[in-house]
């Protein structure tokens, strides 16, 4: 079974969608109980980064994610990856800090958000498709990376440290390579 | 680099995907679930589903269209047509729509992009509109109500300030070039793309493959929109992309 955490943000809609396409059993919810017993962790996302933290807090979801990140694939997704790093400039507060990292907007001669399909670049021989991305503020960290995107400069697409994996892009939104991508991560990831 | 993006917009009217029939009115065309699936195999980048429903029990209908769609669909949706408030953007987000689009309700009310950008993040939410050169005062003014009812809003102000109070994506229309088939209004677009950072996605005026890798070309918009040269099959996504891809275009093949 797969919990994907609810904190009441986000459009899950899709993401359930795609891992019940994929044969998985999802339930989602913010019950420390039922987290606790799920085989796998999605921590969704989309949506203001202060705000999300600020909802995690409030259902007390810290302690269990601290506890769950350690023992079951969890895998953050969009909004949720940029969450497991140490801080973000979208209203200047501090995330989970599983991975080290911080998050910072887009800048540059490109158009914010980062928007549309991008090429993934990476050692991983199957990671090498065009996948679907929505987001302004990226990850910089020079740890755990598994995949970027050219935009500009990279912008980090794939992040995988143990069981714990980031991915910044939509798998659920990128067509038959993003459901295998999700299907990936579900499995464990992205062995290099 | 990021693909351009091409994008099949589909009409419903109470549920039913529908073509405009000139001079006939409209003419079911098929399930939106079937025709979604039908344009994902045949290399869609996304999908636009307009509501074009005249009823609430129309507009109710919608939700029960993109929850289906949902279950199989697995690239972007965007819905449009007929948005009133943060309900009603709501209820679409939560019944799977990846974005929605806003057009006379956002002309008629400002504040709701801004209300609905920080309830629900500026990726999901594009700002339609539909513009038309005016002769005499030597611009182009925003319409509403599908394009009937003119208003005293320049695009070119518009755009900034949608993108300023918080829209994430623009869908422009040229109602000059819309129906026309002989290619895309290079100068207005190129004019509001210069004007904003987000991405725009430009509609009206496609005939042919050509047109789309014209577009990409002579400016810089990120996608590129049609309807009936897709359902009539005088051109498909293949072809188009196959086309921009012969021109260096950046396209996603699938």
């Amino acid at each position: 079974m797969i919990a994907i955490v609810d904190y009441g943000l986000g459009n899950i809609a899709n993401l359930t969608n795609a891992c019940e396409y994929l044969g998985y059993k999802v339930v989602v919810t913010s019950d420390l109980e039922v987290l606790k017993k799920a085989d796998r962790i999605i921590l969704p996302g989309v949506g203001h980064f202060n705000d999300a933290m600020n909802r995690i807090k409030e259902n007390g979801l810290l302690s269990v994610l601290e506890e769950l990140k350690s023992s079951k694939p969890f895998v953050g997704i969009c909004l949720g990856m940029q969450l497991l790093f140490e801080h973000s400039e979208e209203g200047n507060v501090d995330g989970l800090g599983y991975l080290p990292g911080t998050v910072k907007k887009i800048t540059g001669n490109v158009s914010v958000p980062h928007l549309g399909w991008n090429k993934l670049k990476s050692t991983v021989p199957s990671l090498d498709d065009d996948v679907y991305f929505i987001h302004s503020f990226k990850v910089h960290t020079d740890q755990n990376v598994v995949a970027t995107a050219e935009y500009e400069d990279d912008v980090v697409a794939i992040v995988q440290k143990d069981n714990i994996i980031g991915i910044q892009f939509h798998p659920e939104k990128s067509g038959v390579k993003g459901l295998q991508i999700l299907d990936q991560a579900l499995k464990g990831g992205f062995s290099q | 680099m990021i693909k351009k993006r091409i994008i099949p917009c589909l009409d419903v009217k109470d549920g039913v995907v529908v073509k405009g029939i000139q001079f006939k009115g409209l003419r079911e065309i098929g399930k939106p679930v079937d025709l979604a699936k039908r344009y994902n195999a045949l290399g869609a980048d996304e999908l636009v589903f307009l509501d074009i429903s005249a009823t609430e029990t129309g507009h109710a209908l919608m939700l029960d269209v993109i929850k289906e769609t949902a279950k199989e669909l697995f690239i972007p949706m965007t819905i449009g047509g007929g948005i009133q408030s943060v309900a009603d953007i709501s209820a679409l987000l939560g019944a799977g729509a990846d974005k929605v689009s806003l057009n006379s309700a956002a002309l008629r009310n400002p504040d709701l992009i801004r209300e609905a950008s920080e309830k629900f993040g500026a990726q999901c939410i594009c700002i339609a509109l539909d513009a038309k050169w005016d002769e005499e005062k030597q611009d182009w003014f925003c319409y509403t109500h599908g394009g009937k009812k003119a208003t005293d809003i320049r695009a070119l102000d518009w755009v900034k300030k949608v993108e300023s109070l918080g829209a994430g994506e623009l869908l422009v229309t040229s109602m000059d070039y819309d129906g026309m088939q002989q290619g895309f209004d290079h100068k207005l677009l190129s004019l509001i793309q210069e004007s904003v950072t987000i991405p725009v996605i430009a509609s009206g005026g496609a005939g042919t493959s050509e047109d789309f890798s014209a577009l990409f070309l002579e400016t810089d918009v990120s996608a590129g929109l049609a309807a009936s040269i897709f359902h009539d099959e005088e051109v498909s996504i293949q072809e188009v992309k196959d086309d921009c891809i012969r021109k260096g275009v950046a396209m996603r093949n699938v």
